[in-house]
């Protein structure tokens, strides 16, 4: 293993901040609606229809209808039949459109599951060569360079480069070695170099790649709590209307105007709630899937609802709430001491110095003073080394510059003859107070030695994060910084990246014992987690997400796996969880505010025969009552079809309050749902109106 | 126009008394629905039922309570009206038919008092006062139970008791209906209400005709009539009779105690959540929708088209005038909105438009404020329906106050809503069907089928008023309005007692900032628009066929 091959999974340190407010709607091209006509029509299949009731009523209408079509034909009954049946079919290419990229994602996967024979080696300590869909749960296999690895399971032995591109999409390898939380490997992937010895952990069939492509298929898909509580509404909804429409032929002939079955079908079909009918599964399917395209496998659906819900963050200070490293702050000069000759002693003590704090105060000094980092220095670099706790360089005309611990400094002045002044004493305790590392710098020439002054290290807070605490705390979500850190580090931190509780030098058990407490309390909890000892706060929390480079146990407790192993991805989670359950029910709204345009368009058009006062009524004046029906049937149909799209790449959803939310809410699908069927039956009126022998 | 005026003022002093009343009036109910101690009557009650007045009840015992209360009830209240020619003051009255007694029986027992016979000549005067009164007492206080167990559900986590149906029935007819009737009782007799037990009495009048002038224990039942939303008439003409209604002081009076109650329940809803605005918004939804109802109505009725009708300033056929259009419009909607049925003018003489307002306040659901109890835990279900639609559209699994709405919940409350349509929309279509019930009709055109709309409306969600010119004293409608009452009160106390014990079971989820928050005006609106999409639109075609279509006839 060569380490310049490895390159660490990119953190988001690297990554470019989200801009603010947007959770980025997913893809939806048309051509798709195109590629799944074939597996809409095949759903047309009652046995399948029947698991969504409000259709299964609109696919019975339609039959009926065209059995009508034929003993009573006419034009207006063959135009209502088609645009049932259009109506049935929309529906299915809804599901059929959100399903198909799922089905694209797993047939990728599935190729890149090469049919592998693996290395087993036996309790002899014999090799033998066994087909990979026979191993099973305790094999050990041998995985050497170019091996794809034949199974879920453990590094037992051995250190490999990996590259898990097939499942990640991600191209630079990854380490994986025996012990420690980095030992997982997946299935699928492929060994680079080295070799390594695997402990399967998974039966075959049931792997990691088999899970997740079934949960992209959405084979096994099952309906989640909130999915099963809104289709217990809507089939309620759809008996109500079924029963307003049994109830009206009676009332009709009893008003001496009985109605012919086929306008009987459409009104019903117009009143039950066909629009989220039709694009409640899509609705969830694409929830998932917007999910995946952001490399976040969800165990199940409940899961992404649960996200939705979640009111407790428990978020890693590490990469997500500062960068990894400490960095340099600013510089504190001992009196007498010009700042910017300190910052130029500063800068040649570190030019050299090539770990990331070394690096950060290169970065201050060209931010902050203006100094050119690109000039060499003459001179010997002193390398920092745990016994000196301090580095430096050496100058060529005798100059010797120091930068290190405030004791071990100190102590390289005094063996020089200098003395420590009180001041910078003074400002290394407080910056030690605040949490953050102090640095004394110090220099000796002919005069002897003396302090410069002190360099102020400490944990950079991440630009923009605690705007989007304030953001998630308008949102109802509480932050909550875990940390291995100190108490004080620790609330030093938290009150500057804003977040709202601290859990400090924290152990699993105290996160477990912090979860427990919290969801006593009624809250949802989400984190993060990667090594073995998270598994048990893993399972416990309401939404566990496991990052892809962390342990099989860790992957197996939480119900999601982030593939890019990012810290920052669980805020995306829970908007994404919100954008499904407010596209739901943005979409019901609209759906049922509908009704009011359609009762408006077919009521008078049934009875002002019989009552010409109801013709005040017909307030869109539409042509005729034939026109008026076919219109509200066509528009019912067409709407369905035009929020394919919303369905799939979900409402905009912007993180605020829930008031605010609800407001806008209700104005766009509620006030708009109001409007636009008078306005959209108005105007297929006007095209149907022209149309000869229909109306 | 001073009768305009006047008309203003009482409507203004009506509200400003039901503003002073309803705070309170509810907390006082919240405190009768909280035991602390039990007086040394009511013990002696739980003594003698054999009720342990500290045993709590699961939601299924609580509801087989409420029904088995419900059937002794109506078995022991037909047996009454089978003999009551045999009870003491009957005046000559013959016992009541079986299918009529049934009807009569499950009418009183459902707090819907619809009546198919005329008081003064069906019934003496021992079975209205120990029956039928006894049963506007209790069916008042039934209501309130049921909603308290909703609440209870609402603020209990973790448990699946909610309160003791035995000992609710107790406090709240001892601590509640009883006293504030005998205060409204004596109110109504220094009114001139009639409370004696004289035979009827025949005089000769002036103009030499005879007539027959009963008497009665009207006041003791008029009070709880109205206050506990019951409206069975003493007399046939209901309230437009002078010795139930005799003048414009008893008219307002008898509109207020229909409202106190129902309006003050959502006070003692928010002060057992532990938030009065959580109950302000609930008021304010009813308030709209009482209010809307009221202004339709008084719109239609005075400036409805026709010559005849704008030379006598509005629509004053079936109303007295004693009481003029204003008052009888504002008795006619709090009557249907309250679930109380009592009338003070004919329904089916107002404006087509004015009786499809009646029609629609009962159609609603009784729930703008809607009877005693019955009216809040209606409106609460839809309180939940709405929670479900707007807290999807934050983007949270739906809560109320602190309870999540999953299936379980969904089941109970798609179950409400669909029971009463149901009820009135399968009657409906049933009586339309058989001829007999077809041809029970007075009139013909539109205004034929809103006799019929309306029998089914009041029936199911217990109003009890009637249109007038439907014979339905007939077996079919006294056997299927009867069904209709008993269906529209058990099953949806059922639903909403598994919802309670349903919402009891979870634990309390704390309300933060990404909870849709049901205390501001923009819940409120939703609520409405809720009521009148969800509820309303179901009968769209009922009443276009009925009243939309009289009233737009002209």
């Amino acid at each position: 293993m060569t380490a310049s091959v490895l390159a660490d999974r990119p953190t988001a340190e690297q990554q470019p901040p989200r801009p603010p407010g947007r959770i980025g709607a997913g893809v939806f091209s048309p051509g798709s609606l195109l590629t799944a006509l074939p597996t809409a029509l095949r759903a047309l299949d009652p046995r399948r229809m029947v698991r969504n009731p409000v259709m299964f009523v609109v696919e019975v209408g339609s039959v009926l209808c065209t059995v009508l079509c034929v003993t009573q034909y006419s034009g207006f009954v063959l135009s209502v039949t088609i645009w049932l049946s259009l109506t049935v079919l929309f529906a299915n290419l809804a599901d059929a459109v959100a399903e198909g990229r799922g089905k694209a994602q797993a047939a990728s996967l599935r190729a890149g599951r090469a049919t592998t024979t693996a290395r087993r080696i036996d309790r002899d300590g014999r090799e033998s060569s066994v087909a990979a869909g026979d191993l099973h749960r305790g094999d050990r296999v041998v995985c050497e360079a170019g091996d794809v690895i034949p199974g879920d399971g453990e590094v037992v032995e051995g250190v490999a480069a990996v590259d898990e591109s097939a499942i990640t999409g991600e191209s630079a390898p990854v380490v994986r070695e025996s012990g420690g939380d980095r030992s997982s490997v997946t299935g699928g992937t492929r060994v680079l170099s080295d070799r390594i010895v695997v402990e399967i952990r998974s039966e075959p069939g049931n792997s990691f790649v088999d899970r997740m492509i079934a949960l992209v298929e959405g084979s096994q898909r099952q309906k989640t709590p909130n999915e099963i509580a809104l289709n217990i509404l809507l089939a309620s909804l759809t008996i109500v209307f079924l029963l307003v429409t049994m109830a009206l032929q009676p009332m009709a002939s009893f008003s001496r105007a009985p109605q012919s079955v086929v306008v009987l079908v459409a009104l019903l079909v117009c009143l039950i709630p066909t629009t989220i009918g039709a694009l409640v599964s899509a609705i969830g399917v694409a929830g998932m899937d917007r999910l995946v395209q952001r490399n976040v496998l969800a165990m199940s659906g409940r899961a992404v609802e649960a996200a939705g819900d979640v009111s407790t963050l428990l978020l890693d200070k590490t990469g997500t709430i500062t960068f990894g490293n400490r960095r340099a702050d600013r510089f504190l000069a001992a009196p007498g001491v010009d700042e910017g000759a300190l910052a130029e002693a500063v800068l040649a003590a570190s030019l050299a110095d090539e770990t990331p704090e070394g690096r950060s105060v290169v970065e201050l000094c060209a931010s902050r003073y203006g100094l050119d980092p690109a000039v060499p220095t003459a001179g010997r670099t002193v390398e920092f080394s745990a016994r000196t706790r301090m580095s430096g360089v050496d100058l060529p005309d005798g100059v010797q510059v120091r930068k290190g611990a405030v004791t071990a400094v100190a102590q390289w002045v005094a063996e020089h003859g200098g003395t420590v002044p009180g001041q910078s004493t003074h400002d290394a305790d407080a910056i030690a107070a605040d949490g953050g590392t102090a640095l004394l710098l110090a220099r000796t020439d002919r005069d002897g030695a003396r302090v410069l002054g002190v360099l102020h290290l400490k944990d950079v807070v991440k630009p923009g994060i605690a705007e989007r605490f304030s953001e998630l705390r308008a949102m109802g979500i509480r932050t909550v910084m875990i940390t291995g850190d100190s108490v004080p580090t620790a609330r030093s931190i938290a009150r500057e990246a804003g977040v709202d509780d601290f859990l400090a030098e924290a152990t699993p058990e105290d996160k477990l014992a912090y979860i427990r407490t919290q969801q006593e309390g009624g809250r949802i909890v989400a984190m993060t987690g990667d090594g073995t000892n998270d598994a048990p706060a893993l399972a416990q929390a309401d939404v566990g997400v496991a990052m892809n480079t962390g342990t099989t146990a860790a992957k197996e407790a939480g119900n999601m796996v982030d593939l890019d192993s990012s810290p920052t991805k669980l805020i995306e989670i829970v908007e994404i969880g919100k954008q499904l359950l407010i596209t739901r029910g943005a979409l019901t709204t609209f759906s049922i505010a509908n009704d009011v345009a359609k009762y408006f368009a077919i009521l008078p058009a049934m009875f002002q025969v019989a009552y010409p006062g109801l013709a005040a009524l017909n307030i869109m004046k539409l042509g005729s009552p034939q026109s008026a029906i076919i219109s509200a049937v066509v528009f019912n149909a067409l709407v369905i079809i035009a929020l394919i799209p919303l369905a799939i790449r979900g409402v905009r959803y912007r993180p605020t309050s829930a008031s605010k939310l609800l407001s806008r809410n209700l104005l766009l699908y509620g006030i708009g749902g109001l409007v636009v069927p008078f306005v959209g039956i108005k105007l297929i009126d006007l095209v149907v109106s022209l149309i000869p022998g229909v109306a | 126009m001073s009768g305009g005026w006047v008309a203003a003022a009482q409507i203004a002093t009506l509200v400003l008394v039901l503003a002073l009343v309803h705070v309170p009036l509810g907390d006082h109910v919240a405190r009768v629905l909280t035991p602390t101690r039990h007086s040394r009557v009511e013990r002696g009650l739980y003594r003698v039922l054999r009720v342990d007045p500290e045993a709590d009840q699961r939601w299924t015992v609580y509801a087989l309570s409420v029904a088995a209360f419900s059937a002794v009830s109506v078995v022991v209240l037909w047996l009454l009206l089978s003999f009551q020619g045999h009870l003491g003051w009957a005046n000559g009255t013959p016992d009541m038919p079986a299918a009529q007694g049934w009807n009569t029986a499950v009418s009183f027992v459902t707090n819907t008092n619809w009546q198919s016979y005329a008081g003064e000549s069906a019934l003496g005067y021992t079975v209205q006062a120990i029956g039928l009164t006894v049963q506007n007492f209790l069916s008042a206080a039934v209501g309130i139970a049921v909603v308290a167990a909703l609440i209870r559900g609402l603020t209990r986590s973790r448990t699946d008791r909610l309160g003791n149906f035995w000992v609710d029935m107790t406090r709240l007819t001892l601590r509640l209906v009883l006293p504030l009737s005998f205060l409204a009782a004596l109110v109504l007799v220094v009114s001139g209400v009639v409370q004696n037990l004289h035979a009827p009495q025949t005089f000769t009048t002036l103009a030499g005709g005879r007539q027959t002038v009963p008497g009665g224990l009207v006041a003791s039942q008029e009070a709880v009539k109205e206050l506990g939303t019951n409206g069975g008439g003493y007399y046939n003409a209901n309230s437009a009779h002078p010795f139930e209604n005799p003048d414009g002081f008893t008219n307002l009076f008898e509109i207020f105690l229909m409202l106190a109650i129902p309006f003050s329940l959502p006070r003692t809803f928010g002060r057992m959540v532990g938030s009065a605005r959580q109950g302000l918004a609930i008021v304010a939804a009813m308030a709209v929708l009482y209010v809307g109802a009221l202004a339709t109505m008084l719109v239609v009725e005075n400036a409805h088209p026709g010559a005849a009708l704008q030379a006598a300033g509005g629509a004053m056929e079936g109303k007295e005038t004693r009481f003029g259009i204003p008052l009888s419009a504002l008795f006619a909607v709090s009557t249907t909105a309250t679930s109380t049925g009592a009338v003070d003018s004919l329904h089916s003489s107002y404006t087509g438009l004015g009786g499809g307002v009646a029609m629609l306040n009962m159609l609603l659901g009784e729930i703008s404020p809607g009877g005693t109890g019955s009216g809040l835990y209606g409106m609460l279900v839809l309180a939940v329906v709405t929670v479900f639609i707007g807290g999807l559209m934050v983007g949270r699994t739906p809560t109320y106050l602190g309870k999540q709405i999953g299936g379980r919940q969904m089941t109970f409350v798609a179950s409400y809503l669909l029971a009463t349509p149901a009820v009135v929309l399968l009657g409906l279509g049933v009586a339309l069907l058989v001829p007999s019930a077809r041809g029970a009709v007075l009139n013909g055109g539109p205004h034929a089928l809103s006799e019929i709309t309306y029998a089914f409306a009041s029936a199911a969600n217990n109003n009890g008023s009637a249109f007038a010119g439907l014979s339905a004293n007939s077996d079919f409608y006294n056997v299927v309005l009867g069904f209709a009452m008993l269906v529209g009160r058990l099953l949806p106390i059922v639903l909403v007692l598994g919802l309670a014990g349903s919402l009891a079971r979870q634990p309390v989820r704390p309300a933060d900032s990404g909870t849709l928050p049901t205390h501001r005006p923009q819940f409120v609106v939703l609520l409405v628009a809720v009521v009148i999409l969800v509820a309303g639109l179901t009968y769209l075609p009922a009443l276009a066929l009925g009243p939309i279509a009289e009233g737009l006839s002209a």
